[in-house]
């Protein structure tokens, strides 16, 4: 029997090393790449190389003559197959404008799939690919998303939706100001980029007539779901499986044609079908994100106080609408106002397709963009009121003593509700932890000097925790190994280890002792997966709660062998034993379990086995808060930009593993300085993507991003969950280009200089030169 | 991203590999050294090269050695070499400061010198410093040696003046003396980027006057080149700011930049003004 004496590892709090990481660090992980079936074809997509047009014909006979060849589909192929859904369910009011897994009448994008060649392997598929010829009619191409809509097949035009939000009498408000502050701020397309391209292979077991596709990620049960839908199978027959995956960031693991076209042929061909993206098919059929401008104004009262804020914005969607609809539209009215309190408010979004590849969410979608265009406003209220850009940030703060505060506003079908924060006091502790004053002072010496340098802050609320409800199973066997079951899903964020530190801290074990499953919907039949940076948060607590209930079985079967109440008892490193005599009588997890079986003669009334399976149910989501304060240096030759500095607070309400939430953060900015400075998807006038290599789409390296100081405070765990636990997979990004801007507005000495996302080199040399510096 | 198909070829011997050449390049065959330009063209299928003639297997052509006052630099020396100094003086150290700007670690140990200066790529520093420090190219092929100076050599973007059966089994650079200076800059958006432009300079002092300069501009134009220009307006000037702006000037405004969709010629050109001007504070101090 083992001794209580091991140093357990893995509780809740504690910075262990990743579950995950001995696989991955020594090439055992298994990417979607490394599946392969007996027997399995290789697809290969031919696309669209004009913007926009009319498909005449599809010419497919040489590419079939190719040896090797299998089939090679068009879209009149698959003409029972319907659009791809939206992941919450039907929208007749966006039906029109969702995407064919092949392109039927209309290409919309450079990219846009319209065939799909299947063939012995993947060198043929590509060979045979070459050969399919597309006849397109041009059709007039729409590049801005703030140009006038255009047709959309005769039936509507290209302004999709119209998103409204907001609350109060907007323009007596603006009547009634003191000052109106008005701002014009474009954020770029972007868009979260994977290490790993995607992938996804599609196989049909005509024996037991189940579907399955490998390489699913994110959501696997959602789009288990949305194919059910679309393909008229069964839950039971249709399952979806989550490998290693090299980073998600909201655009990997969506229902993209690739999913739909390699479970279709895998039915038709009676073949599994395997499907590997390249990168420059990547960054051009991947979803795309970001695209905004806006056109935002604040009505100040004469005490910095913004009483109204009244913003109207361009989204650019792109070609289609997918998967999310109007998500990301939804979040960017609903989370604009941030940390302020804006008494008035309203938010325009004019939800617009354009000729480019179709966008949807990407690591905290609405929140970076709707942080970056209020930070901007912010600061050129402060310009304005000549007031500092600290104190006018502190006089909007909603308070400590507001908490927890309602808005009139909706995030994901859930009303805003903030969590209990401080977020002044956050702030107060952020500024002396950098010394915010003597900062100043050397900045402004420096710049005395002739040096362009300069600090700014960015503050910002997150959303974690989406609802409404996740449930886990834990299963512990008579050996005493622990497995717990989750519909969660793991895209490199360390789930296994969150996981596995929650279900010790009840289990009374080590975390390395438990195995966490996720993504396989033929294990558990409901999950949310990982986005919205909800998994630990929902899926976290759910393992929490189902782990205090197989604890207490666990206990209630010991009590009764040891002949005791539960009540005395507790568990150490996997052995029940006395609170009070740890060396006494005691009994392993795998002994309760083997009482516990169905055939014991110990079972009494009990259900058998050591297990349990709870849900957990949240009534809001949790709003984690935070800032960013970044320290540049500009160039002013080159028009080249240096962060010399970099600083994250955040409070999270409680810290599984802290070491995973500050490599989150780290994650997190690295992408901001992206999209702050290097990253970019721009087309020419005839919709032609500019960035589809690594060579144009220019991703920070690690020479380029900072190392950022963090300051991580459980100051105020969240309301809504019983651990108190908040998100952490966002806040690294969210502030980083509002502070980086800010402070190159500050080195440059140009107030409200930065009004476009990349700051890059030539636009920032520019600026300069218009100003005369 | 799969190159279309190809014939492999694996020569052991110089006159092997120029035969074959000879043989296969009317009909699109190339040299694959490297290969860190060249695979991911094919990858891209913007090159399909019909056949492949590896000379990573041909001994004679790993050399790196000082002749006759020349750094010999052979077809299969790989960028790596030259993170210690290949040679003594002056030039060892010149190389030993342009080679980290080359890509990235793992690319160096792979990619050769020879095979960036016949790649030409106009942001290539190897082709830059070929060309700052007048290089002569040994071209061969079956029916014998030619040599080419640098000058002649880089004539527009991805194109040189060798022939089609010409393999470039060696650069020789001129060693420099030991009283030359020198200076380097290179300007991208990230570390390990092509230059948007970068910069050579080099020249030496007699009696406090500048004599000799060199000054080579890449990745601004479609191939590499020294400015006359720029080093007319150094030549016999005292070191020093005067000095070095006039001929950051004058250089800006004699080339001629290429545009892109995300870099126009008005930055480049400021962009060139600046590097020059660093480049030779950089070689005085």
């Amino acid at each position: 029997m083992a001794t209580a004496t091991n140093r357990m590892l893995g509780h809740l709090g504690d910075s262990v090393e990743r579950l995950e990481d001995p696989p991955l660090v020594t090439g055992k992980g298994r990417f979607v790449g490394d599946i392969n079936f007996p027997d399995q074809l290789h697809m290969r997509i031919v696309r669209s190389d004009h913007a926009h047009g009319k498909i005449k014909s599809v010419d497919t006979s040489a590419a079939e003559a190719v040896p090797g060849v299998v089939a090679v589909w068009t879209t009149t192929d698959i003409d029972d197959v319907p659009p791809i859904d939206f992941r919450e369910g039907s929208d007749p009011t966006l039906a029109l404008f969702r995407q064919y897994a092949l392109a039927r009448e209309l290409v919309r994008y450079v990219g846009d799939p319209v065939a799909a060649v299947f063939a012995e392997d993947p060198y043929t598929a590509e060979d045979a690919a070459e050969l399919v010829t597309i006849n397109i009619e041009p059709l007039p191409v729409l590049i801005n998303a703030d140009d006038d809509p255009q047709d959309f097949k005769g039936k509507a035009t290209t302004e999709a939706a119209v998103v409204e939000q907001g609350y109060g009498d907007i323009d007596e408000t603006f009547a009634s100001a003191y000052k109106v502050v008005e701002v014009d701020v474009k954020v770029s397309r972007h868009t979260g980029v994977p290490m790993e391209c995607r992938g996804a292979i599609g196989r049909y077991d005509e024996a037991r007539d189940v579907l399955e596709m490998y390489g699913a990620a994110k959501v696997p049960h959602r789009n288990r779901d949305t194919l059910c839908r679309m393909l008229n199978r069964p839950a039971s027959g249709m399952h979806l499986f989550e490998g290693h995956t090299g980073g998600g960031f909201g655009i990997r693991g969506e229902l993209y044609p690739e999913d739909v076209l390699v479970c279709v042929a895998a039915m038709r061909l009676r073949r599994p079908v395997k499907w590997i993206e390249d990168r420059q098919e990547h960054l051009m059929a991947a979803n795309h994100s970001r695209q905004q401008r806006h056109i935002i104004r604040a009505a100040v009262a004469e005490d910095g106080e913004v009483v109204g804020l009244d913003d109207e914005l361009y989204l650019d969607q792109g070609g289609y609408i997918r998967t999310h609809g109007t998500r990301v539209a939804n979040m960017t009215t609903g989370t604009l106002p941030g940390p302020y309190r804006f008494p008035v408010y309203r938010s325009i979004c004019h939800f617009r397709l354009t000729n480019k590849t179709p966008a949807a969410t990407y690591r905290s979608p609405g929140r970076c963009e709707s942080t970056f265009v209020r930070e901007r406003l912010m600061d050129a209220v402060a310009v304005a009121m000549d007031m500092d850009p600290i104190a006018v940030r502190r006089r909007n703060l909603i308070s400590l003593e507001e908490m927890p505060y309602g808005r009139a506003l909706d995030v994901l079908g859930d009303s805003v509700e903030h969590d209990p924060g401080d977020y002044a006091g956050l702030l107060d502790q952020g500024l002396a932890q950098i010394g915010w004053d003597d900062l100043q002072k050397q900045l402004a010496e420096r710049r005395a000097n002739g040096e362009m340098v300069g600090a700014g802050i960015s503050m910002f609320f997150e959303k974690s925790g989406l609802g409404p409800s996740d449930g886990a199973k834990i299963f512990i066997d008579n050996s005493g190994f622990i497995e717990v079951v989750t519909g969660g899903a793991s895209i490199g964020q360390g789930f296994e280890t969150a996981m596995a530190q929650i279900a010790a801290e009840d289990l009374g074990t080590d975390y390395r002792r438990i195995r966490v499953v996720h993504g396989q919907t033929n294990r558990i039949d409901y999950g949310v997966g990982a986005h919205a940076s909800r998994a630990t948060v929902l899926t976290g607590t759910a393992v929490s709660l189902t782990a205090q209930a197989v604890r207490a079985k666990a206990l209630d079967m010991a009590a009764e062998l040891l002949q005791t109440t539960a009540d005395t008892l507790t568990i150490t490193d996997g052995v029940v034993h006395s609170k009070d005599n740890p060396t006494g009588p005691s009994l392993t997890l795998g002994e309760i379990a083997e009482a516990l079986m169905p055939t014991s003669k110990l079972l009494g009334g009990r259900e058998p086995y050591l297990k349990g399976e709870e849900w957990f149910h949240i009534d809001h989501q949790t709003y984690p808060y935070g800032h960013h304060i970044a320290v540049v240096k500009v160039d002013p030759d080159t028009g080249g930009v240096e962060i010399e500095k970099y600083f994250i607070a955040y409070d999270i309400g409680r810290s599984i593993n802290p070491m995973m939430i500050e490599g989150q953060l780290v994650g997190g900015l690295a992408q901001g300085v992206g999209g702050a400075l290097f990253e970019e998807f721009t087309y020419s006038e005839a919709g032609d993507p500019q960035a589809v290599t690594f060579a144009d789409y220019l991703m920070p390296t690690l020479k380029e991003t900072p190392d950022p100081e963090i300051l991580l405070t459980e100051d105020f765990p969240s309301i809504r969950t019983p651990l108190g636990i908040k998100g952490a997979g966002e806040a690294g990004i969210t502030g980083a280009a509002g502070a980086i801007a800010s402070a190159i507005d500050n080195a440059i000495g140009i107030p409200g200089a930065v009004t476009e996302t990349p700051v890059s080199p030539q636009r920032l040399k520019k600026i300069l030169s218009e100003h005369g510096k | 991203m799969k190159p279309a198909a190809f014939e492999y070829h694996a020569p052991t011997t110089v006159d092997e590999a120029v035969a074959l050449l000879a043989e296969h390049a009317p009909n699109d065959g190339r040299i694959l050294a490297g290969g860190q330009s060249l695979v991911p063209t094919m990858a891209f299928r913007l090159a399909r090269p019909n056949h492949l003639i590896d000379i990573n297997n041909v001994a004679d052509l790993g050399k790196l050695t000082v002749e006759d006052g020349a750094l010999c630099i052979g077809a299969t020396v790989r960028h790596a070499q030259f993170h210690t100094p290949a040679c003594n003086g002056v030039l060892g150290h010149l190389l030993t400061d342009v080679v980290g700007n080359i890509a990235h670690y793992p690319i160096r140990q792979r990619g050769t010198f020879c095979g960036s200066v016949a790649h030409s790529d106009p942001a290539s520093e190897w082709c830059m410093v070929a060309a700052t420090l007048d290089a002569t190219m040994v071209a061969q092929s079956a029916s014998g040696e030619r040599l080419i100076p640098a000058a002649e050599f880089f004539e527009t973007v991805m194109t040189t003046n060798l022939n089609e059966d010409e393999l470039l089994r060696e650069v020789r650079i001129p060693m420099l003396s030991d009283d030359t200076v020198y200076g380097f800059q290179e300007f991208n958006r990230r570390a390990g980027d092509f230059a948007i432009s970068m910069t050579l300079v080099t020249y030496r002092l007699e009696s406090g006057k500048i004599t000799d300069p060199h000054i080579g501009v890449g990745g601004a134009e479609d191939r590499p080149r020294r400015i006359a220009e720029a080093e007319a307006a150094l030549a016999g000037q005292t070191p020093g700011d005067e000095a070095f702006r006039a001929a950051a000037d004058a250089a800006a405004a004699a080339i001629d930049p290429m545009e892109d969709h995300a870099t126009n010629a008005q930055y480049r050109r400021d962009l060139t003004a600046t590097l020059v001007r660093r480049a030779l504070e950089n070689a005085a101090s």
